[in-house]
């Protein structure tokens, strides 16, 4: 457990020293989902009905963009071999990097959410939905997006491939997601895409990091 | 007679001795004719079934005729990723270098699979929907299968050293393993267009007797097709990775090759 925290606690202090990568990936989510009211018209009801796709894919976007970070800087000056060689678990660690990935690129999105909400009209209720389907959504990005980090270490073009490799991945945390808002938008029941959702962050939650931890060890062997 | 020559004597195949790839790969020359031949049989029969003996649909007319390609090619792109995947584990579970061999061989087949499944839907739907393409989920999930063969083999070519090539290829396709069972119940699970499956096993097919004969023969030709081609693109990758051994120069046809 220890060593869980002191992972977080050495990734964050990392990100605290140099700010600006993290925050060139909110920066990237604010500015594409600003541009989509430019891009297809200032009609309200037409926002409002595309505000939680707009809103869950631009989340996906700039998830990818602060993925590569989590394991490749400590890949390429050799401390995560050092980590793997300590006798520390290795899921531990690899848990306290995605934990570590989620409270930089994950946390500030479901902050932010609302502000994005506003600009697209969204009501009171949808906000908050919205705010709760991130909540339960971005851990699972982290969490799935720690496999494609972990198998393309230091692969040729591997930052573009984990795209192609996470994306079809992320797709049902998507269709829930946003889905979930619209539902709610329509008046309809959101409870079971809140469970679908849980379902998929506690089964998300329960394998990922061991599977990442081989897909580490399979890199740095 | 040497020891080890009477011990493998004494079955009939030495089902071991074949996953050495110096053993398996002239086994597996031999088997390709075979399988082709089948491959003809089954769809030259199920083709003549499936265009002059199976009646016009009652609702759909001729149209329906594109399900005898659709059908198995659907299946065999689920089937074909199971497999993948499982060969994919064994290789990295027992460190075996044929199994991630067959692995990477069967990617190409599934993807052509899928994407076959895709465009002759794309066919049917047009007349039938009035769509090329609708966003349903098992059209979207079937989609998604695509991206995962594409994705396992970009991450396959993108890795220089094969051993680990193998390796992360396994994990992706396993985790993405939860993509099969999410497309084949699609249909259940959401209301939606596509429509439910005609074969059940649990209960009697609602389809006219000879329709279900065509499109079995034609899974049978398109299974048979996988096999042959599957192990036609093992033998290439054996020779590619083996290319260094002795049995490898010693071949027939890398002699007349090199002259």
């Amino acid at each position: 457990m220890s060593a869980l925290f002191a992972v977080i606690h050495r990734d964050l202090l990392l990100v605290a020293r140099r700010k600006s990568e993290v925050l060139t990936a909110l920066f990237f989510f604010v500015v594409v989902t600003s541009l989509f009211p430019l891009g297809i018209g200032a009609d309200a009801t037409l926002l409002r009905k595309v505000a939680p796709g707009v809103i869950w894919v631009a989340a996906l976007l700039s998830t990818l963009l602060g993925l590569h970070r989590m394991f490749a800087t400590d890949y390429a000056d050799g401390s995560l071999e050092q980590m793997a060689l300590s006798p520390q678990s290795m899921v531990m660690i690899v848990a306290g990097k995605i934990l570590a990935h989620w409270i930089v690129c994950g946390l500030p999105l479901v902050i932010l959410a609302p502000i994005i909400g506003i600009q697209f009209d969204l009501d009171r209720t949808s906000l908050y939905v919205l705010m709760g389907t991130l909540l339960l959504g971005t851990p699972v990005l982290s969490l799935l997006g720690s496999i494609g980090a972990a198998l393309t270490l230091g692969v040729r073009g591997g930052s573009l491939l984990v795209s192609l490799l996470i994306l079809p991945l992320y797709t049902p945390v998507l269709i829930f997601g946003a889905g979930a808002v619209y539902a709610n938008s329509v008046g309809l029941d959101t409870s079971g895409h809140f469970s679908l959702l849980g379902a998929i962050f506690i089964l998300a939650l329960a394998f990922v990091p061991w599977v990442s931890a081989s897909a580490v060890k399979i890199a740095i062997e | 007679m040497t020891e080890i020559g009477t011990f493998s004597n004494n079955r009939l195949i030495n089902w071991f001795k074949l996953s050495s790839p110096s053993t398996f790969y002239p086994v597996a020359g031999k088997l390709i004719p075979i399988f082709w031949a089948l491959t003809a049989l089954f769809g030259a029969i199920g083709l003549w079934i499936s265009f002059f003996v199976a009646p016009v649909d009652a609702v759909q007319g001729q149209g329906y005729r594109i399900i005898f390609i659709h059908v198995p090619a659907s299946w065999m792109s689920m089937f074909i990723y199971i497999v993948m995947a499982v060969w994919a584990g064994v290789g990295l579970i027992f460190n075996t270098r044929l199994s991630a061999m067959m692995a990477q061989a069967l990617a190409p087949v599934g993807a052509w699979m899928a994407f076959l499944s895709l465009w002759t839907g794309a066919f049917w739907g047009k007349p039938m929907w009035g769509a090329w393409w609708v966003w349903d989920a098992r059209l979207t999930s079937e989609l998604i299968l695509l991206f995962l063969y594409l994705g396992f083999m970009a991450l396959q070519a993108s890795i220089d050293n094969p051993r680990r090539a193998d390796k992360a290829g396994a994990i992706l396709a396993l985790v993405g393993i939860v993509n099969v069972p999410i497309i084949y119940f699609s249909v259940k699970w959401w209301n939606t267009l596509h429509q439910g499956a005609s074969v059940s096993l649990t209960k009697a097919p609602a389809m006219a007797q000879t329709m279900l004969w065509g499109m079995l023969l034609m899974a049978l030709c398109f299974w048979m097709y996988s096999i042959a081609v599957g192990l036609m693109r093992v033998r290439t990758i054996i020779l590619e990775r083996e290319a260094h051994a002795d049995w490898v120069k010693r071949l027939e046809e890398i002699k007349e090759v090199n002259g």
